[in-house]
């Protein structure tokens, strides 16, 4: 059912909708409304859940590798601060390979501290093991959970999974997005039915520890469970295409990308701004596209390939830096283009809610076509 | 044998472990003075001392690291430390 | 009662023998009986229980992390709530984990009220790493970051009052026991599973390796530590001290000198003063308990 509503109440509405047996939930901006949405829906009897006020996100996580093991579908939501409290513990989730699915309302990462939107605090998490989801817009930031939870519980993954979406930007905006019904979720999301849990009638040790002798093995597999569950992804995607109408099969999408010269490559709500400022410069003559990619982890390195080939130039827009270095996202797209003779221009910009607006992404075309990278974008010279 | 998703295991092989190969000490019981109180059966760390049909008490060597405990408590002080020959 | 039978800790483990822990897991499990799940912290007990493939635990059981049992377990209560299983969540973890690095969570879960209990194998150090002080650790023995030495008697502070903070939470069952009375152990474990809401038991489980001495001396040094009173055995209800083993009671001199961890109170050079804090600490015990058998009639 279509309807305009705050990005945070989608995805709440969506969590209720996979029905998640136990949420365990810590505050931090900009992620307080879905977990107090989510508070309130449990108050009203509209969600079947024991609700857990953690102490904290350290705690949330926790709780919900509890939960999971015992054989309840768990739920949280976290962002920046909270994500990094939770560091040891997404280690730990993936490790045991429990589906978890985790919102995270993006923010940038401390200190200096700031509420307001970027990528580090999800990209720093990209060795955990966990999948990764980047939502261009609230409908998408919507979906994914679903499919999330049917990727994620799949009995070849079992992997967890993360839903990123830009805080602010898409958790606290109104956009038109389309909810499932109960029955189309229900539909599409089976009855969590683990083969392994936590039971008195077949007792099994979780968590064990692993020594030298093992230990490489079990990392071997869980890495190939990862890349593996590119095929699920797409399966899963596709079936919610053809039950729902609304596609998700692909890892990456492109965008006047065909005989583009000039391809951007972009995460998250970005991703609009930069269609907007496409569809000016094509009217002008310019062949530029955008290759959106909507799955971080595992990283599409192929489809990333074969979708650039045709460029001229490539120029890769990070919401994050590994400081020191570069954008995780230009490191991803420069190892995939290893070889071949396109050049990649990485960009960092829109760190701590900086905005981005068209005209930074017009700066960013003509630079490209500078061939001048490795730079940020929208520095207040006068500050420096 | 394949990795078991998760590191995790169902009881069982722990038990392939024969930890009586660690015993310097042997325990050695004797029916005549134990008066079957069941003290060394509850106090031992490894619980490999079993009760037998006519309610005395018997370590399983398989296991037993030799620790003496059972010895020390035995209120009869029906259990004897013995180095062991190897 | 628990079934003398019945061992839910399997042989083959590898703790070092004579292992206060080992025997309180075993001890542990007899109360829990099969219908449990058992969360375990980091630690001597997870590692010397686990090793993959090896696993000595017959009831469902799951490690995390060192300091997380406690949300696991709330975790795992929450689930069994849900799904209305009837299994008991028991979590077992050492002191380092329960005192220090376990706090957080452990006060949470507690001020949460969840129906868990929570078994703290205490041999005052963190074990499994070498043996560290720890918030359990008594005043003045001597661990490998509270050595003894020329400029130190070791560890500098007392343990930590954590049967009072948990009280304090409201939990309405909190007991001390230790391996030297496992019946004892097996009741108190028992009241606790089958207490409603956060429950805690902190069992005295001495470590031969760590604490130095002979592997047989295991139940016969946790005897001392309770008859010199530097360790109370006592339950609290709703707060309130109920039932304390009354002791009569020893000189802290014949405890202390079995452990090689308190040597340096005696060798090179007896430290009377250090001995007489040690015992103001066991008769503080005795009178804020009232662990003292009264011999005479006044």
């Amino acid at each position: 059912m279509l309807g305009i509503t705050e990005g945070s109440m989608a995805v709440a509405e969506a969590v209720r909708l996979c029905r998640p047996q136990v949420v365990s939930a810590y505050p931090i901006t900009p992620q307080t409304h879905i977990v107090e949405a989510l508070a309130e829906m449990v108050a009203n009897g509209k969600l079947d859940a024991d609700y857990i006020t953690v102490e904290s996100e350290f705690s949330a996580l926790s709780a919900c590798i509890g939960a999971s093991a015992a054989g309840s579908r768990a739920y949280s939501a976290t962002t920046s601060q909270g994500l990094a409290l939770m560091y040891e513990v997404c280690f730990n989730v993936a490790g045991m390979r429990l589906p978890i699915v985790m919102t995270i309302a993006n923010r940038a990462m401390g200190a200096p501290l700031s509420i307001w939107n970027d990528q580090q605090d999800s990209i720093s998490l990209r060795d955990a093991g966990w999948m990764q989801f980047y939502a261009e817009d609230n409908q998408e930031a919507t979906d994914l959970h679903y499919i999330a939870y049917k990727v994620a519980e799949n009995s070849n993954v079992l992997l967890p999974a993360m839903v990123c979406f830009d805080g602010f930007i898409l958790s606290h905006t109104y956009e038109p997005v389309d909810m499932l019904s109960q029955e189309d979720a229900d539909r599409y999301l089976p009855k969590f039915a683990p083969k392994e849990r936590l039971d008195a009638a077949d007792p099994i040790s979780f968590g064990m520890y692993a020594t030298p002798e093992y230990y490489l093995e079990f990392r071997y597999e869980t890495d190939k469970a990862l890349k593996d569950a590119k095929s699920a992804i797409k399966a899963a995607g596709a079936e919610f295409g053809k039950m729902f109408g609304r596609d998700y099969s692909a890892l990456v999408e492109g965008y006047h990308t065909d005989d583009a010269e000039t391809v951007i490559v972009a995460m998250g709500s970005i991703c609009g701004t930069v269609k907007d400022t496409i569809d000016e410069m094509r009217a002008e003559g310019k062949k530029v596209g955008l290759l959106k990619i909507r799955v971080f982890r595992p990283f599409p390195t192929e489809d990333v390939a074969a979708a650039l080939k045709g460029a001229k130039r490539v120029a890769v827009l990070d919401k994050n830096i590994s400081l020191g270095a570069k954008g995780a996202t230009a490191l991803e797209v420069k190892d995939a283009l290893y070889g071949s003779t396109i050049p990649v221009y990485d960009y960092v910009l829109g760190l701590g809610g900086r905005d981005v607006r068209k005209k930074d992404i017009r700066e960013v075309v003509a630079l490209a076509e500078q061939g001048k990278g490795n730079q940020f974008i929208g520095l207040r010279k006068e500050v420096l | 044998m394949a990795l078991a998703v998760g590191c995790r295991a169902r009881p069982g092989k722990g038990r392939d472990n024969k930890t009586g190969s660690w015993r310097v000490f042997k325990p050695i019981f004797d029916h005549n003075l134990c008066s079957k109180c069941g003290t060394c059966q509850v106090i031992c760390p490894e619980g490999c001392i079993a009760e037998d049909a006519e309610g005395f008490f018997d370590p399983d060597y398989a296991y037993c690291k030799g620790c003496g405990m059972c010895a020390e408590e035995c209120p009869k002080k029906a259990i004897e430390m013995k180095q062991e020959e190897k | 009662m628990a079934d003398n039978a019945c061992e839910l800790f399997d042989c083959g483990h590898r703790a070092c023998g004579g292992c206060g822990a080992a025997l309180a897991a075993r001890l542990m499990l007899k109360a829990a009986g099969t219908n449990c799940i058992v969360v375990s912290s980091t630690g001597c007990m997870e590692v010397f229980s686990t090793p993959y493939p090896e696993t000595a635990w017959k009831v469902p059981w799951i490690h995390s992390l060192f300091e997380n049992a406690s949300a696991v377990a709330s975790g795992i209560e929450a689930s069994l709530k849900k799904q209305g299983r009837k299994e008991k969540v028991i979590v077992m973890a050492g002191d380092g984990a329960t005192f220090d690095i376990g706090m957080l969570c452990i006060s949470g879960a507690f001020e949460r009220g969840h129906d868990i209990t929570y078994i703290c194998y205490d041999n005052e150090a963190y074990m499994n790493t070498g043996i560290q002080r720890s918030g359990a650790t008594p005043y003045d023995a001597s661990t490998t970051t509270s050595p003894a030495g020329s400029q130190s008697f070791g560890n500098k502070r007392p343990k930590k009052d954590m049967p009072a903070i948990l009280a304090a939470h409201g939990a309405p069952y909190v007991a001390t026991a230790s391996v030297a009375y496992p019946n004892d152990m097996i009741q108190k474990v028992e009241k606790a599973i089958n207490t409603v809401g956060p429950t805690y038991v902190q069992l005295h489980a001495p470590c031969c390796t760590g604490w130095g001495f002979e592997g047989d001396q295991t139940i016969a040094i946790a005897k001392l530590a309770i008859e010199t009173g530097l360790w109370v055995n006592y339950e609290m209800v709703d707060g309130q001290v109920t039932k304390v083993k009354k002791v009569v009671r020893k000189p802290v001199e014949e405890y202390l000198k079995t452990q090689k961890r308190f040597r340096h109170l005696f060798k090179p050079k007896r430290q009377d003063a250090e001995i007489a804090a040690i015992q103001a600490i066991a008769d503080k015990n005795a009178a804020k308990y009232g662990i003292d058998i009264k011999l005479k009639k006044e």
